[in-house]
């Protein structure tokens, strides 16, 4: 299969290692894997700021680059939930309609792909900590997305799941961190605090957006805690 | 930034850095949340449940005309008035003339938020009537001169101490900390003005259309006393309110209580269907009800918007929205606070003046999720703020994500901007977190990741 990838702005320029173990777990898998050079964007900023003529500038041209695509695995739940739930809306009643409603379905994140599409949930690989797992909002909620990831954490040899004790939301939010910085700040305290309770080396999450947000908080309050994404357990090393 | 927003900002700063207030209401809500679990598992089924409420509603709010006077038939055929209200001020005028009409002097009132909507208290006082708060939590702020901080739990955020304060200083009765004993001073001030009351006033829950009658629920049997005992009694609620059945009830009540409260089923729930009849012992010898518009006509017209109208205000998105959580409910400054706040009162009191509660939200869809008649609460605070942009953009923002389009959308365009962000990214230390900083909403709590030697984008290039 030609999996088409799908980078996201931060991931292509703070976590190149998502994007290229992502890419390293689907060639070894024997697919092959493409990716369209233009598109850094979804749009998302601009949409949930309110400027949809503007996020429709961005979102054009990924459907555009991704329109052929058999399969796109995109590197971020809440990219996701933007291209699978938001493009329909965003693009209702103009002349894109039809391509956002059509690319929706060929969408995928990254470990929905592996798990609901490609059928994989065991990748050999070895990570010897005890890990908790942190649901992006996008991906749980808009996406519904839950076992998968758990699914692929459990075949992961050496490697302990302690869950935290409630799902609550990081904070990041995107543009809303910085326009209510306090109250998005509080949030991710109150996220660390929980997965500090399961007494976890790492945060683990599928999607970096929320892991920038709780590592960020968490190196300016000197927390020993680290958080890394699902893709770079999973890859082979 | 309107006024409100300016408040909000500033009150929401102050209260999410306070780990008291944290900690309070995190007490606060956590047995609830043990019980609302516990009652949501007795559901055969709850998301079908949730499936066939939302239903339910929009049946009802589809043909709200039609429900509407079928409503107001059956309350009409047994004696009641009824007054429909366009705006607050000719509610508050209706009520108000009412109560003039009896020459009453003290009016007893049970919990209705439609009541703080129109700021019904404030009018009857104004025109020199005396009005008492019977339900328990309002009560008490109604004693501290405080707004509910939550549409259910009014007084969540009062410790026992305070409120022993409170009655100490009001009622100079306030034997111990011991809620028990505190529940009794104020029943007994209460019941004093049960039997001195000429009218009682009370919001509902839902209103039946089928049989013309208004549902209340309640725990402490205060709205009952509120109801029966007075000569005259008004009840006021929003037009939103109607279900299409009595048998409606069967799925609604458990499901309010249980998402409300955490409870099966609440304590008291009464049907009152018109004033005391020919041969009755008991009952007002008047009934008025009054039906709020206030804008709500406006949000049915709103096709996109319409379902914010399905809401039966059980509070189930407040208790878990982590925005609520942290900045309380006083901070929102406005009748409903929390996500449905978020959606509605930009509608019901002008969108410009209140979006900054439609983007106070990090669209977590906690909310949405938690709703019993499945409003999809986020995105409709998504649509309101494609609303107020469109209406009225911001210059700098329209301006920044114009300019970022191509940037995003070229392959030189998005280079350049990476080899300056890591040029950037060595000079930001020496501005980092001052004033002086771009990102200072965001260093000044938070490091930003540092952006990589390589991007994946560059890494791609190599192994073309």
């Amino acid at each position: 299969m030609t999996v088409t990838l799908f980078i996201p702005c931060f991931v292509d320029l703070c976590y190149p290692q998502v994007g290229i173990s992502m890419v390293r777990i689907l060639e070894k898998l024997g697919h092959k894997v493409v990716c369209p050079e233009a598109p850094a964007c979804c749009g998302q900023p601009a949409f949930n700021t309110g400027y949809w003529h503007e996020s429709r500038a961005v979102a054009v041209k990924v459907l555009k680059q991704l329109q052929d695509a058999e399969v796109v695995a995109i590197a971020s739940g809440s990219c996701g939930a933007m291209i699978k739930v938001f493009y329909p809306e965003l693009f209702a009643g103009t002349e894109h309609e039809a391509l956002a409603r059509s690319l929706a379905p060929r969408c995928y994140e990254f470990s929905d792909l592996l798990v609901s599409k490609l059928g994989v949930t065991d990748l050999g690989a070895r990570f010897p900590h005890k890990v908790t797992f942190h649901d992006g909002c996008h991906s749980l909620r808009e996406l519904h997305i839950h076992d998968a990831p758990r699914r692929l954490l459990a075949k992961v040899r050496d490697l302990e799941l302690v869950e935290m004790r409630e799902t609550v939301c990081c904070g990041f939010g995107g543009t809303f961190s910085a326009k209510f910085p306090a109250i998005s700040t509080a949030m991710g305290e109150v996220k660390i605090s929980l997965a500090e309770q399961t007494q976890a080396e790492y945060i683990v999450s599928n999607d970096s957006s929320c892991l920038m947000h709780i590592q960020g908080l968490m190196d300016r309050q000197h927390k020993p805690t680290k958080t890394i994404h699902l893709a770079e357990i999973l890859a082979p090393s | 930034m309107s006024t409100a927003a300016v408040q909000f900002k500033s009150d929401a700063a102050r209260l999410a850095a306070d780990l008291r207030h944290r900690a309070l209401i995190h007490t606060a809500l956590s047995k609830y949340e043990v019980k609302r679990d516990e009652m949501k598992a007795r559901f055969q089924d709850w998301q079908g449940a949730r499936t066939l409420a939302a239903a339910r509603k929009q049946e009802a709010v589809n043909h709200l005309d039609q429900y509407l006077e079928q409503f107001v038939r059956g309350l009409e055929a047994r004696g009641t008035k009824v007054h429909w209200a366009g705006n607050a001020q000719r509610a508050r005028d209706i009520i108000v003339d009412i109560v003039k009409a009896r020459n009453a002097r003290l009016i007893v009132k049970s919990k209705a938020m439609t009541a703080e909507e129109i700021h019904l208290n404030e009018a009857l006082e104004h025109a020199g009537f005396e009005v008492v708060e019977t339900d328990l939590g309002e009560f008490i702020i109604q004693l501290r001169g405080e707004a509910p901080y939550h549409i259910v739990f009014p007084a969540m955020h009062l410790l026992r101490g305070e409120i022993r304060q409170t009655f100490a200083e009001k009622l100079h009765d306030a034997p111990s900390d011991n809620p028990e004993e505190l529940t009794m001073v104020a029943r007994r001030v209460l019941r004093q003005k049960y039997m001195q009351a000429d009218v009682g006033i009370t919001g509902a829950n839902f209103a039946v259309a089928e049989t013309g009658m208004v549902s209340v629920t309640e725990n402490e049997g205060n709205a009952r006393l509120t109801a029966a005992l007075p000569r005259t009694m008004i009840t006021l609620l929003g037009i939103e309110k109607v279900v299409p059945r009595l048998a409606d009830l069967a799925l609604f009540l458990p499901m309010l209580a249980t998402v409300g409260a955490g409870q099966l089923i609440s304590g008291y729930n009464t049907m009152y269907g018109g004033p005391r009849q020919p041969g009755e012992a008991d009952g007002p010898e008047e009934f008025h009800v009054v039906l709020l518009d206030n804008n709500r006509t406006a949000l049915l017209a709103d096709a996109e918007q319409r379902e914010a109208l399905h809401c039966i205000r059980c509070g189930a998105c407040l208790n878990v929205c982590p925005i609520y959580r942290n900045v309380g409910g006083h901070t929102y400054n406005t009748t409903y606070p929390g996500p449905i706040g978020g959606v509605i009162t930009p509608h019901l009191r002008g969108l410009q003046e209140w979006k900054h509660l439609s983007y106070a939200s990090s669209l977590c869809g906690a909310c949405a999720e938690a709703c019993p008649v499945k409003i999809a609460l986020h995105h409709h605070l998504l649509r309101n703020r494609r609303n107020s942009a469109a209406a009225r953009p911001s210059f700098w923002q329209k301006l920044a994500f114009k300019a970022f389009a191509p940037v995003a959308n070229h392959r030189s365009l998005w280079k350049l901007v990476t080899k300056g962000g890591r040029l950037g990214q060595r000079l930001h230390p020496l501005i980092k977190a001052t004033p002086l900083d771009p990102a200072r909403a965001w260093t000044r709590t938070r490091d930003l990741p540092p952006i990589a030697r390589q991007s994946f984008k560059e890494w791609w290039q190599t192994r073309l």
